[in-house]
């Protein structure tokens, strides 16, 4: 078993209301960045875990993410990296 | 009748709920510890209002996997009335016991009075209450904005599962009436079954005229007309 670090970024599902989004997207605009379109926040999470590949590591907090991390109503989730320890 | 208020790390309305349904309604009531596998035989389960594990993640994701969620899913299951009132209707959501998902309002934390509009009183805790009937009580939460997809929409509205919706002084659901963006004005739902309830205002904190408002107390004298039906 080899230990790696997952970081997945779990989002609001697009089309719906994002209001931290939209606050800091109207904060930025505020600021003079015209060019900025929408903005979404959402939740960087990395886990730490032990898997015998990377593969298997990703297949793992996949799982974590539909049971747990992200709500499946309303979240949608990715991958942002798998990384050996 | 017996009430079990299930007391989870950071509730906080467990003792108005308590004072609701013994001191004004004058039924028994006992603190379920959320670590417990026991029920102690309650009639009805409330899983009552505050920020359970702190809201991390999301409100009500970790909370739901307490070890006493299990017997509360049982309870639901075969049929014993469950009531989430805001941060229960969280973690109600979050353990599939209730449809849809409560989102961060549209403009924030939100306390204040609102009124709620009866839709249905086929359920164990309408069922004192008029359909159209409007009810005045708090609301205090930050994540309280109903959402679901257009189909579960449609299905909870064509299943009468839509309970409660917000509305204004003349009984309609305006968005201005609407306080954190909910859709459809959605202030509570029940399961299909109709023994799950879930609301985010507050009833337990409008059983007093001291207090501001008793047009809560019908909702919890629901639950008598239930048990001795």
């Amino acid at each position: 078993m080899t230990r790696f670090r997952v970081s997945v970024h779990i989002l609001p599902r697009r089309g719906l209301l994002d209001p931290q989004g939209k606050a800091v997207g109207d904060a930025l605009h505020t600021l003079g960045f015209a060019a900025v379109g929408e903005v979404h926040v959402g939740r960087h999470i990395v886990i730490e875990t032990a898997a015998k590949d990377a593969a298997a590591a990703e297949a793992s907090v996949r799982t974590m993410c539909e049971r747990l991390l992200a709500n499946p109503v309303t979240e949608d989730y990715e991958i942002a990296g798998v990384a050996k320890e | 009748m017996k009430i079990g208020i299930v007391r989870f790390p950071g509730s906080n309305c467990e003792d108005d709920a308590f004072h609701a349904v013994v001191d004004q309604l004058g039924e028994d009531a006992v603190m379920l510890w959320h670590k417990d596998h026991d029920l102690q035989h309650s009639d009805v389960v409330i899983l009552p209002g505050g920020f359970a594990y702190g809201d991390y993640l999301r409100a009500g994701a970790i909370a739901r996997f307490s070890p006493i969620m299990r017997e509360v899913a049982d309870h639901a299951e075969s049929g014993g009335i469950v009531l989430g009132i805001c941060n229960g209707f969280q973690i109600a959501c979050e353990a599939g016991l209730l449809p849809g998902a409560l989102l961060r309002n549209d403009v924030g934390y939100r306390s204040m009075p609102v009124t709620i509009r009866v839709e249905h009183a086929n359920t164990a805790f309408t069922n004192a209450a008029k359909v159209g009937q409007c009810l005045t009580m708090p609301i205090a939460h930050g994540e309280g904005r109903f959402a679901a997809s257009d189909e579960l929409l449609d299905e909870l509205e064509s299943n009468g599962q839509v309970l409660f919706r917000y509305v204004d002084a003349a009984g309609d659901a305006t968005v201005d009436a609407n306080p954190n963006g909910a859709m459809r004005n959605i202030a509570g739902v029940c399961n299909a079954a109709r023994n799950v309830i879930g609301l985010m205002p507050h009833p337990e904190r409008a059983v007093d005229a001291l207090l501001g408002s008793e047009d809560g107390l019908v909702l919890f004298e629901s639950l008598l007309v239930a048990a001795h039906a």
